[in-house]
């Protein structure tokens, strides 16, 4: 096994986040009524004709400049010419000779450490309408909502060597995207899609083995383990003494397994040719400069300035920058309250335990504000570290604020000495055999008198004190 | 008098002088439909209801109707390209050029034949049948807006849009003795033109005379925000140029376009029409266009590519003529096996052709530096003159069949017309004279880009001091 070395690469198509299609005036919004988001153009009726949206291409060479790759000066698209029920014209709209932009990198941290893998190209075109085959019917139906959305696809060079690196570099490209806000990525709504290129050679081989194309990949985990499947097979297939054919595979995510495409396999002539109803036309430096200047802090930057600016460990960093949503969040809070540490703790488990996913932090019922309150009652000793877990528990189910909470479920910390010698008293006298351990010097038996007054509080005692008036009392009730 | 003698321009000023009526009109031209069309056939059908004339706006056209090439987009209205592949299809949305016409209170009233997807140049190729030539019903009327030039020709329209992209305009005008205009690429809007090859197609007018086609131009053209090969450019008065004088403009002959192929009897009318524009002092200097020779072999390269392309929709999926099969491959197959005529499954395997892998760079690649080569011969040219002449159609129109199954023979039909496309350059067709079988002869005019203005200045000229557009077919 070990005796291979596997070569990957990824095609990643994402949707961007403009309002409009890319070569008409028709909303982007996703889930609305199949074909009401449609007009002549985009259902290639006869006589339309296609006009760029500018903003579409701003956000493809954004996105291409923030990978570090180089902006084509000529701005050109060709029609891709192919036969499918989803595609209106029977052509497609995209870039051919002249992507918009070439080369660049993302540095990825998978399990061989820090690595640079390289960005072959990135270009614009037009994503398809959706085919849907309804269950028993012998028809299939015809969504042109999304015929016509801006569809930008990126291709990494074939750097990629284990399964743990392509998760990683897709989560790291995912990451740049939503940090430039040019999409949503979101993978279930289609937003971006991700398909892998696997082949394997013997180590020390200069040339690539046969590849293989593995379609329907609905999230990173589906990457990560179809690669791996993938690589097994593959090898499994060479060792056996077989071949290999250059094929296109489908994952099966009930079955874990790739399997071949079902349909014949035609060899594809696309007939690539300039799109005559787009004049070509040129990008000044000026132009790509000022689109340059648009360009966000992007996640291994801020990364860097969590380590250096919040004295945060690169870990905590590293898991509060995955998201840009997360990090936001987190910024907010330290912006409100000075312990970084503090929060980064916070955020990295309470708070994410709440909101589920990274991306659940925008829609997280607790704000940044919210978060602060509660910490701000924490550090003033008005509760304590287990009765702040339980509030920003409930603050979550009520979406209330932390002080409504604390004085709801009464757990602010009882400073009162009074309230506390009359509940040790109550302990004690409902725990004679336990009094009487403690006494023939058994010190558990102390721990769990603790518990039973800490019980008694809610948990809302401090320990500690707990501990000096118990030990007093114990000492008086001494036979 | 009859009304459906009349130009657009004379029409007008009845309606102004109250004299006539756009109904009167409108009836006029149904009486003159009913006597001569079914001889003719150039309407595929008429699109009825007249709006008020008090509906449009004042000092506009005010419900004058037009004929409209099969090809140009009305809403509501069947828009079939003469192909059986789009029968019933009813266009959801106006052509720009529609929706300006409208805006100026002309209205389309008539749909008019044409080859399907203007492939041809005879209106042979129409699933509707030939339209005949007015002159000579035994001939076609060219084409393939046949339809809008026989029509015109025939006074069953005031006046017609057609389309261009190798000479569909001009050529039929010049078969049928009216002036047919092929603007500049970019003067005028594509969008809602069923596009035949979208780097050579234009719409433009086809009229009675020189001042209808300068009106005509003048509604229609202009910037538009939905064709993003529409040139943002200003619409000048195209009237103004009319009656400026022709003395001392250099109007070149391109040789080659009076070499080998050209009929002699058609050579010695264009050539006493030149003499015409010398007596009116304009400059006659010989001219060379020495790549012109290959432009026929460029066009059948690049039209065919471009249609190949642009006809992959109609697959019987959304809209119009479908032909179900077994799976979806075979629904496509049959779709388009009984849904396209011949000479359009020609130009798409033409084109699919032309553009395969393997063939490209051969191919395509190629025949776009010779298109440069044919735009630079015309850059070259139009240092030393304003304006070109010559030939329209190396013949005057041939017999119905004649050269139906020879494609070769029918290509070579628009040897004159098609550098104008490939060069994106404004050329006019204007009656020149007879043949002494008395069939007409046009003479074409060439220009640089966006300088429709010296070939309506010209072309009127020549209009003003010869009686040819004044005889009548019928």
């Amino acid at each position: 096994m070990s005796d291979y070395e596997p070569v990957i690469g990824l095609e990643v198509h994402v949707e961007l986040s403009t309002e409009t299609k890319v070569f008409c005036g028709c909303p982007t919004r996703f889930g609305a009524e199949p074909n009401t988001q449609t007009c002549p153009v985009c259902l290639g009726f006869p006589g339309s004709l296609p006009v760029l949206n500018r903003k579409a291409l701003e956000y493809g060479i954004k996105t291409a400049l923030a990978l570090h790759g180089t902006i084509s000066p000529l701005i050109k698209f060709d029609r891709k010419n192919y036969f499918y029920p989803d595609l209106p014209k029977n052509y497609q709209i995209s870039q051919y000779d002249l992507p918009l932009g070439r080369g660049g990198y993302i540095m990825v941290e998978g399990d061989t450490g820090k690595k640079k893998i390289r960005i072959h190209r990135v270009h614009l075109e037009e994503d398809t309408g959706k085919l849907i085959h309804p269950e028993a019917s012998p028809t299939s139906l015809l969504d042109f909502n999304r015929s016509g959305i801006p569809l930008l696809e990126i291709v990494s060079e074939p750097d990629i060597r284990t399964p743990d690196e392509a998760h990683a570099y897709a989560t790291a490209l995912k990451a740049n995207l939503e940090y430039l806000d040019v999409s949503d990525c979101n993978m279930e709504q289609g937003s971006l899609r991700c398909d892998t290129n696997v082949s394997v050679r013997k180590k020390g081989q200069e040339t690539f083995g046969t590849k293989v194309e593995i379609k329907n990949l609905n999230s990173f985990r589906a990457v990560k383990l179809s690669v791996q499947y993938e690589i097994d097979r593959q090898i499994r297939q060479l060792e056996a003494g077989g071949k290999l054919v250059q094929e296109t595979r489908l994952w099966d995510p009930a079955k874990n397994a790739t399997f071949p495409m079902r349909s014949k396999e035609y060899a594809h002539d696309y007939r690539y040719f300039p799109e005559p109803d787009l004049v070509p036309f040129v990008l000044s430096k000026g132009e790509i400069e000022a689109l340059r200047e648009t360009i966000p802090e992007l996640p291994e930057e801020r990364m860097e300035r969590f380590v250096k600016g919040y004295q945060l460990p690169p870990y905590d960093a590293k898991v509060l920058t995955s998201e840009k949503a997360l990090s936001d969040y987190f910024e907010a809070s330290v912006r409100l309250f000075s312990n970084p540490k503090q929060v980064a703790n916070w955020v990295i488990g309470p708070v994410l335990e709440h909101a589920k996913t990274p991306e659940g932090i925008a829609s997280f019922a607790v704000p940044p504000e919210r978060l602060v309150e509660l910490l701000r009652f924490l550090e003033s000793g008005k509760i304590t570290q287990l009765a702040a877990k339980q509030v920003l528990e409930e603050m979550v189910r009520t979406k209330e604020p932390a002080a409504a909470v604390i004085q709801r479920e009464n757990l602010s910390q009882i400073q009162d000495t009074g309230t506390l010698e009359h509940l040790i008293q109550e302990a004690i006298r409902e725990n004679p055999k336990t009094v009487a351990d403690y006494h023939q010097g058994k010190e558990n038996a102390m721990m769990y008198l603790i518990g039973q007054v800490m019980k008694k509080t809610k948990g809302s005692a401090n320990p500690k004190k707990v501990n000096v008036l118990l030990k007093e009392k114990l000492e008086e009730a001494k036979p | 008098m009859d009304l459906f003698r009349q130009t657009a321009h004379s029409l007008i000023r009845l309606i102004q002088e109250k004299k006539s009526s756009p109904s009167e009109i409108i009836a006029s031209l149904r009486q003159r439909i009913k006597a001569v069309d079914p001889s003719l056939h150039a309407y595929l059908s008429l699109d009825g209801e007249l709006q008020a004339p008090e509906s449009f706006p004042k000092g506009s056209f005010q419900g004058l109707p037009i004929g409209i090439k099969d090809n140009i987009c009305v809403k509501g209205r069947l828009t079939t390209c003469c192909s059986k592949i789009l029968e019933g299809f009813r266009s959801p949305y106006h052509a720009t050029v529609v929706r300006r016409l409208l805006a100026q209170g002309v209205f389309p009233f008539g749909r008019t034949n044409m080859d399907e997807f203007a492939f041809g140049s005879s209106t042979e190729t129409s699933c509707y049948g030939v339209t005949f030539n007015p002159w000579d019903r035994k001939r076609i009327p060219g084409g393939s807006s046949g339809g809008s030039a026989a029509a015109v020709a025939a006074d069953e329209a005031i006046w017609a849009l057609g389309s261009d992209t190798g000479g569909s305009i001009r050529q039929p005008a010049s078969l049928c003795s009216v002036v047919g205009l092929k603007p500049t690429y970019g003067r005028v809007s594509r969008y809602g033109l069923v596009a035949f090859a979208s780097s050579l197609d234009q719409i433009g007018p086809i009229t009675k005379d020189v001042e209808d086609a300068a009106l005509l131009l003048g509604v229609i053209a202009g910037r538009d925000e939905m064709d993003s090969t529409s040139a943002d450019l200003p619409v000048p008065d195209y009237r103004k140029a009319l009656k400026k004088e022709i003395r001392g403009i250099r109007l070149g002959v391109p040789k080659e376009h009076f070499e080998k192929g050209l009929d002699p009897e058609v050579e010695a009318i264009v050539r006493r029409g030149i003499d015409t524009l010398k007596q009116l002092g304009a400059e006659i200097k010989e001219v060379s266009l020495p790549h012109s020779p290959q432009a026929v072999a460029v066009y059948y390269i690049v039209a065919p590519a471009e249609a190949s392309s642009n006809l992959a929709r109609f697959d019987g999926v959304q809209y119009g003529y479908r032909e179900e099969g077994e799976d979806l491959l075979s629904t496509y197959s049959l779709t388009r096996k009984r849904g396209f005529g011949k000479e359009a499954k020609r130009r798409i395997m033409l084109g699919t052709y032309a553009l395969s892998s393997g063939y490209y760079d051969a191919y395509y690649l190629k025949a776009l530096k010779v298109r440069t080569l044919i735009k630079q011969d015309f850059d070259r040219a139009f240092r030393n003159c304003d304006c070109l002449a010559g030939p329209v159609s190396p013949t005057a129109a041939f017999r119905l069949g004649e050269k139906l199954e020879d494609p070769l023979t029918m290509y070579l039909s628009d040897i004159y017309t098609i550098p104008a496309n490939l060069a994106g350059i404004p050329a006019i067709s204007i009656p020149c004279g007879f043949t002494r079988s008395g069939l007409p002869v046009g003479i074409q005019f060439l220009a640089r880009p966006f300088a429709e203005e010296t070939l309506f200045q010209v072309a009127y000229a020549f209009e003003q001091n010869t009686d040819f557009h004044e005889r009548k077919p019928l």
